[in-house]
This record gives C-alpha cells, structure tokens and sequence, in this order.
C-alpha cells in the first residue's frame, strides 16, 4: 500500500463479500426451490428470493468497484483520496441502505420493476451515494496525476450513476416503460461497466506484467472504443419484441453481434501482455484470475451472447432458460472475476503482507469457474429442450418444465459448488496468515510500476 | 500496435466515435418511443384501470416468478399473451373470470408442483390486473411468441 488512504478499499471489499454470500445463499435458495417447489413457498416466496439475489449481485459488484477506484485511483494519480471520512461514509450508507432493502424484501417491502425492485428512498440513496463517490474520486483524480486508467474508470463511473437516474422514470406505457428499463440495464452492463472492466484490467497489467504504459493504453482506448461502438446501438438486441419499430432486428443483430469484438480484444491483451511481461508477479492467483476473467467474459458475455443475439434466432430463444445461462456466465465472468481479481491482487497490499494462501485461491479458482461451467451447460441444455418443445412445437409451459427437471438438479448441485469454492476463496484472501512466513517476504515485494 | 496509430489517435477515436453512436442511438430511441405510442401499441385505451393494474403489477413483483414480452424471471408462464391463451379474444368474459378464479384459487398447494403465492387482491385490483394483460397481449411485438404457449 503506497498511499494510506488507500485502506478505504479494504473495507468496501469486505462489505461487498458479506453480500457476496447473500448473494450465494439466495442463489441456491432460489436453485432449491425450482426442484422442491413447496419449499418455503408460503414464508418467502420464489419472486423474493430471486429480487435478493439479483440485487444482492448487483450492490457489491457495484461496491467492489468502487473498493477498486478507491484503491487504485491513489496509485495513479500519485495522491492520498480527498476524503477518507467521506468515503467511509458512502459505504455506511450504502451498506445500511443494501441491508435495509433485503430486510424489506423478505416483510413484501419492495417495486416490482425487474432489478429495480429497491424502494424509492433506497434508489434516492444510491444516487446520494453516487453523488459523494463522485465527487471524492473526481477531486483526487483531477488534482492528481491524470492517467487513461483513471480517465476511462471515472468516465465508466460518471456513466453509470447517469444511467441510474432512469430508475426513477417508470411509464404508464408498457412498451415505453421496457424502453428506457434497458437504458439502465444493457447500457450498464454492455457499455459504461465494460469501460470500469477494461480500465481495472489495464491497472492490474500494468502492475503484474510490468507491461509499458503507452502501450497499454492504446489497447485500453481501443478496447472502450469497440465496447461503445457497438453496445450502444447493440441495445437494440432487446428491442426486437416489446412494440418497438421493425428496423431494430435489423441494427440490433448487426452491432450486438460485434460486442464480442471487446471481449475478444480484453483477451488477446491479457495474454499478451503476461506472456510478454517483464516480470513475474509473485501474486500468481491475481494474475490467474485477471486473465481467467478476459476469458470467462468473452464465453459468458461474448459466445454465449451471440447465441442468441440475431433476431431470428431470438425470436424462440427469447425469455427462456438459454437467458438464465447467459445472465449467469455473463455476470460471472465479466464482472465478479473481474472483482475477484483485484481483491487477490489488492488484499495482501491491504494487510501489509506477501501474497499469502496462493494454492488455496487458486483452488478456489477452478472450482468455482468449474462449477459456474457445469451451471452454465445445464441451463443451456434446459433452454435448448425448452426452445424446442414450448417455441417450435406449442407445449405448455408448465409441461415442458417437468421435462427439464434433472438439469435443474444440476444446476442446484453446480450452485452449492460454487458456494463451497466461495468460502475457500473468503479464507484464502481474509484467512490468518502466519507471520513468520511473511515477514521476510513482504520487504521483497512492493507494487510495481 | 502500429507507431502511427498513437495513443492520443486512439483516445480521439474512442471519443468522438462514443459521441457519434450515442446521438445516433437517442435519435432512434426517440423515434422507437414515438413509434410506440403512436403505432404499436393503443394508447387510447392506456385507461386508468390499466394503469392500475400495472401498479398491481408491479407492487406483488409477479416479473420477479413470470416473464411479460419475455422479460423477467423464467420460473412461471409468459404473461403478454396469457390473455389469448386464456381465449379472450373470442369470449373476454369468460378469460376475465378464468383469470380471477386462477389468482383467486392461489397457492394450489399440491405436491412437487411450483405455487404462486395468494396476493389477497380486490375485485377492483383482480379486474385492473386483468385490463392491463389485456391491453399488453395487443400491443404489436413483430409475431412474438411463436405460438400461444408464450
Ligand atoms: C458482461 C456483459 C453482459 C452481461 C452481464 C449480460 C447479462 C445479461 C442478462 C442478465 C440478461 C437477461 C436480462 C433480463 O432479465 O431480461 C441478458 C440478456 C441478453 N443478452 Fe446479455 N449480457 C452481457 C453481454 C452480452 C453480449 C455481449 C451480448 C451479445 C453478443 C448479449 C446478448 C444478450 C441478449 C440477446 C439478451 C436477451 C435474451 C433474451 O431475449 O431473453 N449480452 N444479458
Ligand atoms: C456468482 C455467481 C452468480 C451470478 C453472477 C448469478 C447471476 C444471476 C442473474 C444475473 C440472474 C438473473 C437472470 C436473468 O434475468 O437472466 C440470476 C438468477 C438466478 N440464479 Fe444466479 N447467479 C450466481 C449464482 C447462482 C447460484 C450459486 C445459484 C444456485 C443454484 C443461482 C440460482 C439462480 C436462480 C434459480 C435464478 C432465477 C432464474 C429464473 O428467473 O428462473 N445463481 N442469477
Ligand atoms: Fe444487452
């Protein structure tokens, strides 16, 4: 840890793991009951559970990026945070006000916009939280040292709280209404979050492959250029069947199909510059996850995608369980990796110690990308039958799901995997670690530049 | 990469080509929303119970077990033409009482079957919640689903 400030970080990355096992637990919670469907049925129903696992995910991906600003900002703009108090602050919200809409979901507290379903005075609070976020970063950055990193980051965070003020535009108009729901929904995922990914993972070459700067960020402007260029007409992709013109199943399949494009290109940069690195970071798991994360998003995000981005191929896939695989794998690869590897790469920076518990993080690692695979190829082989039996051939819905009930069982089994190779990866990054061992080493190791 | 394409040339791309797209994409959401309201789907008949019944929607979450024009949650039946599943559009009346005697009778409570919660609606909130699926299944989505099974 070059700059002491940078120990906020530590902080938001506990709190986002807390909810990161909420997370987990409603997941296979929400897995449980799709088997042994009168489990629970009448205490919390399945439409609770699912809003506290996708909320859940969403509130600490967003509270790990902001642990990540928080501790990379000081390392590029070559200055303490502006506010310390005030970031702690923004975390004690955000937390009280996450902890809080849990707690109101499970009393029947809660909107009914898939994602959204936060009271106003929570969605009220993110933006309050925003505003100091962004006013704490922009200050370091801008009285600091201004680099690509921390221009794209900042442009990908301002982008996003943006994008969120739509949460409070809910049209009578149902067609209206899913319009602008995808504003907030595809162009956080598909354009301003990928532009947080890309510039986390240009600062973690950086410092692990001791790659050149210049050159790094002239991938990461590229990267971010093929992003937006074809995300934002890309969410077209969704506008196919909800009462919107023709003429997006014809941009919508074109520049969707080229988001994979980014995805492709975070890969190819990952791996050439660790293969052309300088250096070996001694922090192996970091960079393990750091390039597992360009890979896991270009499957989730970018094959899995295209699967069933050209409208007529969604045309019968639409809404269905090839969805669920998709969203899973996505949301995985892309942005909890992503998560994940800054925490390995920051977390012994943090406790003022050497890269610690490196085989059990790395077993973490592919038991967890394993078994979020194993989820994957089951819903993709439920959507497949489904997409047959319910879109081509006419089957009820209901029947058609008693059809596909043993992937569902591989699905809830694959989950409490995922939610053992959790637990492996908490003690690994905030187990004890022995002093002795690491009292030599840490002299050995500061960050690199 | 090659030397002539710097840096400072790939952070103008990404700029100016960010402008461009984004422009270009609200010009289009623009005209979608103008096409929406005035094209696709019936504004006149956007009354004030089917604004309820969105608000019924919406309050009891039903996106977060159902799909409705096939978003949402994959757990229970599409909604968006639950209406002409349900035979509205030959006798209204009796896909209306079907429907409420459906949400009426809620949780079926047998064995090794998915339950949908009992939400102890009004007349008023069931009848709304009715008008607005109705209003939904005319709404123009380019043919989708394929078929009634949604
Ligand atoms: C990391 C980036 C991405 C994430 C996190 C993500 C996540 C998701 C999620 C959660 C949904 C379901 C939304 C709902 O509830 O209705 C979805 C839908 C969809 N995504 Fe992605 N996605 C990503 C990137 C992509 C890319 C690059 C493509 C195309 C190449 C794509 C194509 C689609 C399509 C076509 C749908 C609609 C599926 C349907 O019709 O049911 N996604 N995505
Ligand atoms: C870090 C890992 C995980 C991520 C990123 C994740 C993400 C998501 C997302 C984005 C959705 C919404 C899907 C959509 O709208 O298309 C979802 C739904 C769901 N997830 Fe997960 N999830 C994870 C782990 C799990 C686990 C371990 C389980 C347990 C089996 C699970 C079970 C479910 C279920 C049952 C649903 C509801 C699907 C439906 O609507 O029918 N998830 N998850
Ligand atoms: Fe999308």
């Amino acid at each position: 840890m070059k700059y002491a400030s940078q120990r906020v970080a530590y902080w938001y990355f506990t709190c986002a793991m807390v909810l990161f096992g909420v997370q987990i637990l409603a997941g296979v919670l929400a897995g449980t009951v799709y088997v042994l469907p009168n489990v629970l049925s009448e205490l919390l129903p399945f439409n609770i559970i699912r809003m506290i696992h996708t909320n859940a995910l969403i509130v600490w991906l967003l509270m790990g990026f902001f642990g990540c600003a928080y501790y990379l900002v000081p390392e590029e703009a070559e200055r303490d945070i502006e506010s310390p108090m005030l970031a702690y602050v923004q975390l004690g919200l955000l937390m009280f006000g996450a902890l809080s809409a849990v707690a109101g979901y499970t009393l029947g507290v809660h909107e009914g916009r898939e994602f959204l379903e936060q009271p106003l005075w929570i969605k009220v609070a993110i933006v309050v939280v925003a505003l100091i976020f962004l006013y704490n970063i922009s200050m370091t950055v801008l009285k600091g040292r201004r680099t690509a990193v921390t221009n794209v980051l900042l442009l990908g965070l301002w982008g996003i709280a943006l994008f969120w003020l739509f949460a409070f535009y809910t049209p009578a108009n149902l067609s209206v209404d899913k319009l602008y729901w995808w504003y907030i929904v595809h162009l956080w995922v598909e354009g301003v979050w990928e532009l947080v990914m890309a510039s986390v993972l240009a600062f973690l070459m950086i410092k692990t492959t001791g790659a050149d700067r210049e050159v790094v960020e002239k991938w990461l402007y590229s990267i971010v250029g093929l992003a937006l260029f074809s995300g934002l007409l890309g969410t077209g992709h969704h506008y196919y069947w909800i009462g919107a013109p023709g003429y997006w199943q014809w941009v919508g399949s074109v520049f969707s199909a080229l988001e994979i494009a980014p995805f492709f290109a975070m890969v190819i940069f990952a791996f050439k510059m660790v293969f052309k690195g300088r250096k070996d970071h001694p922090n192996r798991a970091a960079v393990l996850w750091s390039l597992g994360c360009t890979v896991g998003a270009f499957f989730g995000a970018g094959v899995w995608g295209f699967l069933h981005t050209l409208s007529f191929v969604n045309y019968y896939t639409h809404g269905t369980q090839l969805t669920a695989a998709h969203g899973h794998l996505a949301f995985f690869g892309a942005y909890v990796m992503l998560n994940l590897a800054l925490i390995t790469y920051a977390m012994p920076y943090l406790r003022g110690k050497a890269p610690y518990h490196q085989g059990l993080n790395i077993v973490s690692f592919w038991l967890m990308t394993g078994a979020m695979t194993v989820m994957t190829f089951a819903l993709t082989f439920a959507g497949v039958i489904q997409v047959h039996l319910q879109r081509v051939l006419g089957m009820p819905y209901m029947e058609v799901q008693d059809q596909i009930a043993p992937f569902y069982w591989l699905r809830l089994g694959s989950g409490v995997v995922v939610g053992i190779s959790a637990i492996l990866f908490l003690w690994s990054v905030f187990g004890p670690v022995r002093e002795r061992r690491a009292k030599a080493a840490r002299v050995a190791v500061q960050p690199a530049e | 990469m090659s030397e002539r394409f710097t840096t400072s040339a790939a952070r103008n791309v990404f700029y100016g080509g960010s402008i461009f797209f984004f422009v270009v994409f609200v010009g289009l959401t623009a005209q979608s929303h103008w096409h929406i309201v005035t094209t696709s789907t019936d504004e006149a008949t956007l009354s004030e119970s089917v604004i309820r019944g969105k608000h019924v929607w919406e309050k009891h979450s039903c996106i977060n077990c159902h799909s409705i024009l096939g978003e949402g949650a994959y757990f229970a039946p599409e909604v968006g033409n639950v209406w002409i599943r349900y035979g509205g559009k030959d006798d209204p009346q009796a896909a209306r009482e079907g429907l409420i005697a459906w949400m009426r009778s809620q949780p079926s409570g047998v064995e090794g079957r998915r339950q949908m919660p009992q939400f102890h609606l009004s007349d008023q909130e069931l009848n709304d919640l009715v008008d607005f699926l109705e209003w939904t299944s005319r709404i123009d989505t380019q043919k989708w689903p394929p078929n009634d099974a949604g």
